[in-house]
């Protein structure tokens, strides 16, 4: 066996506690992991980090909430495929099963000289290494006429939950023949194919029961993700109800007006039933606060173990991080957490070290049955995470094919959700 | 007894002889498990368990089911369903297992018995996924690499993001338990585009021969 330095730190607990670096063992002998959010990158990093340690290793998990509503599969629920009782979980299993210290709790503050996390409640909890995987925040002005006190007006629905609720309920309650809008994000975003999906799904209840009802989409982006297959799909499942403005029509000159319930696309005013306002995205406010993101709001990481470039004893994960190639999706946060909890372990304890390998794949349904995926392999290069080999379903799938896609994100739902929650 | 296990045995070596087209025959017998038991796809607990993978699993074993404490008690003793186990629970269920939850009376005619245990194997997933005969043959260059387990284990969490390490069925396909020269066969089938999943083919293409190999020995290893 070769001894290096941190085989050495990891196996020799007398000897390590000699050595001038930085101690990686709190009091009980143990290091520390602290984990804040408990979503796709959070609740994975945790499970393997404890998983894998078995014991070695104390893991904290901070997650304000205690039944977790995935993000992912939420436009299903919308478009009334799924439950929302279906999207929920909770932490149980990662405590009892795993020994995750889970705190339903706000982390409010990061001391990085005390390696201290300051939650809501008054405590502090150290840390040796802290993974920070707090998803998204929104840009404040993003959408002119916007902000946070006008989500129950005009929701946003990008963060599942009571607001993912109150935009289906908004939908089910528009007038017949009525108008739902939407004003689409710019890049980098949470979920690339996700606002279009949405639409989809919203066509799909609309041509149910509301068939006169119009979809007006106001986007600043020339092109989204999949956007020929969600085209294609509109006009085949949804003829002539969906409009969507890109930017050559005004679709980034955009204002809002929630006590008016108007949007205004190029100064033409828009009388409008429902308006889904997904603005511009940074990252989850903990990051910033942390001092870990940069001047355009996200993290910024090393592809190699999504380490922080601000701080070594500092991960980000999943939405939050500036990586590279990866899109911002559940699938992503899962699969860097991996990466991520097999360094932090090596870091710690000194266990092996295996080369970073990052995947995704984003599942979307543009109608029952009719499923696409868009996927890519990526690795670690010194400047960021890259993409190496990618697919895209194609225009003109048989209907067997596109069933297929569908059963398997389905099939995906539950590998994700059991990898993540135990 | 003992003709019975004969006429099932025949059933299933044989399918071409006495009972050509049992599991198709099966699909219609087992509408009489429908109001209790789900097979296929989406199939999941309801009164009784979902039976894919039925064949092997050890006795009142499935998650999410409100088994009889009998039937539990029956499993720990060994009970596993077997084809014959089966075919003999099938006829009485309260012969094999006297205070079972499980109602129905039984199937009185054998190649009803035989049909529809026919039609439960074709929702076996080793039988979907490891019928490799139309994948390309890997030479035994590759077949034989030593698979490092613990590298193995790293590179699975791309695998259970989708495929679930405790074997449960929900839409895609179990991977555990398998021979390591079935899951190389059938890994190199995606890497060489001769399967035809998209994701599969991704991934796969992303992963060198050793790889490959320790994949193999690791989910060989998992129950």
């Amino acid at each position: 066996m070769k001894l290096n330095r941190r085989l050495f730190m990891g196996t020799t607990v007398a000897a390590a506690a000699s050595l001038s670096a930085p101690m990686v063992l709190s009091a009980s002998g143990k290091p520390r992991v602290v984990v804040v959010g408990g979503g796709a990158g959070g609740a994975t990093a945790a499970r393997y980090i404890a998983k894998g340690s078995k014991g070695a290793i104390d893991v904290t998990l901070i997650e304000p909430t205690r039944t977790y509503y995935t993000c992912f599969f939420s436009n299903l629920y919308i478009g009334g495929l799924r439950d929302f009782s279906s999207l929920g979980h909770t932490y149980g299993k990662l405590a009892a099963d795993y020994g995750i210290n889970v705190v339903h709790d706000w982390a409010i503050g990061v001391d990085r000289d005390a390696k201290t996390v300051m939650l809501a409640g008054g405590d502090k909890i150290p840390y040796d290494r802290l993974i920070l995987s707090p998803g998204i925040d929104f840009v404040d002005g993003a959408v002119e006429g916007w902000d946070v006190s006008a989500q129950n007006k005009m929701p946003h629905a990008f963060k599942a939950g009571s607001q993912t609720q109150l935009l289906k309920a908004q939908i089910e309650a528009m007038p017949q023949g009525g108008t739902f809008a939407m004003v689409a994000p710019p890049n980098p975003f949470r979920c690339p194919p996700g606002p279009y999906e949405r639409v989809s799904m919203i066509a799909h209840v609309l041509k149910q029961k509301n068939p006169t009802a119009k979809i007006l989409i106001a986007d600043p982006k020339p092109k989204f993700s999949k956007m020929a297959l969600f085209q294609d799909g509109w006009a085949e499942h949804y003829e002539g109800m969906i409009d969507w403005v890109g930017p050559d029509f005004g679709g980034d000159l955009v204002s809002v007006n929630p006590d008016e319930m108007t949007l205004t696309i190029d100064g033409e005013v828009n009388k409008v039933d429902v308006c889904n306002v997904i603005p511009a995205m940074k990252a989850g406010r903990i990051a910033e606060i942390a001092g870990v993101t940069n001047d355009k709001g996200w993290a910024p990481v090393n592809a190699i173990d999504m380490s922080s470039k601000m701080d070594a004893n500092i991960y980000v994960l999943g939405d939050s991080a500036q990586q590279g190639d990866m899109p911002k999706s559940g699938f992503s946060a899962n699969s860097q957490a991996k990466v991520c909890a097999n360094a932090v372990r090596g870091s710690l304890t000194g266990s092996k070290v295996f080369p970073a390998k990052f995947s995704n794949t984003c599942w979307s349904l543009i109608d029952t049955n009719d499923g696409v995926k868009v996927g890519a392999t990526y690795q670690a290069t010194d400047e960021k995470i890259a993409k190496i080999e990618g697919f895209v379903s194609k225009v003109g799938e048989s209907a067997e094919t596109r069933q297929t896609t569908y059963e398997e994100s389905v099939g995906w739902y539950s590998g994700i959700t059991a990898d993540m929650f135990g | 007894m003992l003709g019975k296990h004969i006429l099932v045995i025949m059933a299933v070596a044989c399918p071409s002889y006495a009972f050509a087209g049992a599991a198709e025959r099966g699909e219609m017998v087992f509408k009489k498990c429908r109001s209790c038991h789900e097979v296929g796809t989406f199939a999941k607990a309801k009164v009784g368990p979902p039976l894919n993978d039925l064949i092997g699993r050890v006795a009142g074993s499935h998650a999410n089911v409100k088994y009889s404490k009998a039937m539990v008690a029956a499993g720990k003793d060994g009970l596993v369903w077997t084809e014959e186990v089966l075919d003999q629970y099938l006829t009485r269920p309260r012969d094999i297992v006297p205070k079972t939850n499980m109602t129905f009376r039984g199937l009185k005619k054998p190649e009803d018995r035989a049909d529809v245990i026919a039609y439960l194997k074709t929702f076996l997933s080793d039988e979907i996924i490891v019928s490799a005969s139309n994948d390309p043959d890997v030479s035994p260059d590759i077949l034989t690499i030593a698979g490092d387990p613990e590298y193995g284990e790293y590179l699975s969490g791309t695998c259970v993001t989708c495929h679930q390490v405790d074997g449960t069925d929900q839409g895609l396909p179990s991977i555990t338990g398998w021979p390591q020269s079935s899951f190389v066969t059938v890994l190199h089938a995606y890497k060489t585009k001769h399967r035809e999943n998209p994701v599969m083919q991704q991934f796969a293409g992303a992963l060198s021969n050793d790889e490959i190999a320790a994949l193999a020995a690791y989910f060989q290893s998992v129950p």
